[in-house]
């Protein structure tokens, strides 16, 4: 049977001299490399990618619908299936956002357990994508040590909250619960080890001629086009640019901890790896000193309207019983106003916009999600670049769906 | 490798040394009001953050000036979003240009009105590139037209989606179930 070419799109006609042409093709939505459900329309001459145009939505739900419709505090949950490999640091963006808004003091003791759970997160999330852009490009190994290490960091989200990938640990004014008997031993356990691990992937990757002629001077971005195209995170850092929301505008106790804003100036792949690479490190040194500052006291704001009593006190204690309803039935009041509140992700500028016009539920929640904004950045690094590049520079600007779609 | 060292480190100590984020772009936008009084409307400080009504027409100049101004340096768009008043709102509509500065960390807020109307906007897109899939989401949810735009097309819902879902009049399950087919 003849396929009829008549009513082919313009793209796909059969043309006499194919090597005279542009081709256009559609990578994903089902490529593994373009983690997740993106899809991209390269027009390719040769090899040589002409133009990129990204095409997303696919894995729209409608979140931030959604959250015009349900209480402040359910709104938690939703911020864990955003960006999914960084839930904690969802949760940390929105938390944060209300809490201003409340104008809320956090105990001493539920900030501290913030960023050690935070940068815990970001080294999970910096493994993920250690794995899976070593996996894009050809080393198959990485991606299991990386999961190894991974599951340990998981495990202990596991413990402290009771969810693996959708904690939810963050509460407005302070924790779910406070940490389990024996959480500091492994952590302690957990920064002994990890170092070795980091070494290994250094071993595997970073010697590695294939790897590194793979990355080095691919997707190159520079400083004032990364500013301009609004990168943020690792990939800026990647561009020589020492931004790092953490120091610049610190948050949640940052100012008190003593760590190294990583960059390079290579501006290409590797350079962006390498960030990363040493950015774990980084983490880690933080994640010890807020292991180290762990003195005992409250994790939960003292403020009874909004957050939920003990459970002793709600069996013992008319008041903290009728809060307790009210919470839970009605939600709490938030006074009107609007607030931004942006924290360092462990993928770049994560935002929360809150339009509050008073009561339970805000009029309008928006997520300013770094992988967003640097996948809007994608066509100016590719272009030029050949096909099998652009899986490494996807790689490089470590994006996630969820957050992009929402 | 030393002298990167060595660059982080004052670059760390400038950053360390920066003083109050939220109330130099306040007293800046006075200075920016006495120049260009059409340019700005109320100015609200709240929460710490700085807000400013622009009028529409003038947004572009606006932000084309406070990205090169000395002491304002907002050369970082972080983010555009939409907002819906409510329905019976008059002007229903606003769009939120929020604006950071990678060397002096500050953050500014500017806001325009819009009427149901006339939800035209000029887009900002020639001034930060970055505000071509801000706006394309704001138009996709908010139904917001940013003339001049280079590509002004749905971003996140299907090319065939009716109406604006992020409206308030938008059901939250929508019309009817959406099919691919």
């Amino acid at each position: 049977m003849s396929v009829s070419t008549t009513n082919l799109p313009p793209q796909f006609e059969v043309v006499d001299r194919p090597l005279d042409t542009q081709m256009t093709i559609s990578m994903g939505p089902q490529h593994p490399s373009t983690h997740g459900v993106l899809r991209l329309e390269l027009v390719l001459d040769g090899e040589m990618i002409v133009k990129c145009t990204p095409d997303i939505g696919y894995l729209h739900t409608g979140m931030e619908k959604l959250f015009e419709y349900k209480k402040y505090q359910q709104g938690i949950v939703i911020t864990d299936r955003m960006d999914y490999l960084n839930p904690l640091g969802n949760n940390l963006a929105y938390v944060m956002a209300v809490e201003k808004l409340l104008g809320l003091e956090i105990p001493e003791r539920a900030q501290t357990i913030r960023v050690l759970m935070c940068e815990m997160q970001r080294i999970a999330s910096h493994l993920v994508w250690l794995g899976t852009h070593a996996l894009d490009i050809g080393a198959m190994t990485v991606f299991f040590y990386c999961f190894r290490e991974r599951e340990k960091i998981l495990n202990m989200i596991e413990a402290a909250s009771g969810g693996r990938l959708t904690p939810s640990y963050f509460r407005i004014g302070g924790l779910m619960m406070d940490l389990p008997a024996g959480f500091e031993r492994r952590v302690k356990q957990f920064t002994d080890n990890f170092p070795a691990a980091l070494d290994e992937f250094h071993t595997l990757l970073s010697g590695n001629r294939i790897f590194q002629n793979r990355t080095k001077g691919v997707g190159i971005i520079s400083a004032e086009d990364a500013i301009d195209w609004g990168i943020t995170g690792p990939s800026l850092r990647g561009s020589g640019v020492a931004l790092d929301i953490r120091r610049s505008n610190p948050y949640s106790g940052y100012e008190n901890y003593d760590f190294d804003i990583p960059i390079e100036h290579g501006c290409d792949v590797w350079a962006r790896y390498m960030v990363r690479m040493r950015e774990m490190a980084e983490s880690l040194k933080i994640v010890k000193q807020a292991a180290s500052r762990l003195a005992p006291g409250p994790v939960k704001a003292d403020a009874p309207k909004v957050v939920l009593p003990d459970r002793e006190a709600m069996k013992t204690h008319m008041d903290a019983l009728i809060h307790h309803f009210l919470i839970v039935a009605e939600g709490f009041n938030v006074p009107a106003g609007e607030v931004y509140h942006a924290i360092e992700g462990s993928k770049g500028e994560l935002g929360v916009y809150i339009r509050s016009e008073g009561g339970a539920k805000p009029s309008r929640v928006h997520v300013r999600g770094p992988s967003f904004v640097n996948l809007s950045a994608l066509p100016h690094m590719v272009n030029g670049e050949m096909v099998a590049d652009v899986v490494a520079i996807i790689g490089s600007i470590d994006i996630v769906l969820g957050e992009i779609d929402r | 490798m030393s002298q990167d060292i060595e660059r982080e480190k004052q670059i760390t100590e400038a950053a360390l040394t920066t003083t109050d984020a939220g109330r130099a772009p306040a007293l800046l936008v006075d200075t920016l009001r006495r120049e260009h009084p059409e340019w700005l409307g109320e100015v609200t400080v709240a929460f710490g953050e700085v807000t400013v009504v622009v009028p529409r027409e003038q947004i572009i100049h606006l932000c084309a000036h406070l990205k090169v101004a000395p002491g304002l340096e907002f050369n970082m768009l972080s983010d555009i979003c939409g907002a819906d008043r409510g329905v019976e709102e008059e002007p229903r509509f606003e769009v939120n240009y929020h604006l950071f500065s990678t060397t002096k960390y500050h953050r500014l807020r500017l806001k325009v009105l819009l009427n149901e109307e006339d939800t035209h906007v000029p887009t900002v897109t020639g001034v930060w590139r970055t505000a071509n899939w801000h706006e394309r989401e704001t138009f996709d949810h908010f139904g917001v037209i940013f003339d001049g735009h280079p590509d002004l097309r749905r971003i996140l819902l299907p090319d065939d989606w009716q109406g604006h879902s992020l409206r308030k009049d938008f059901p939250l399950r929508g019309y009817e179930p959406y099919s691919l087919t």
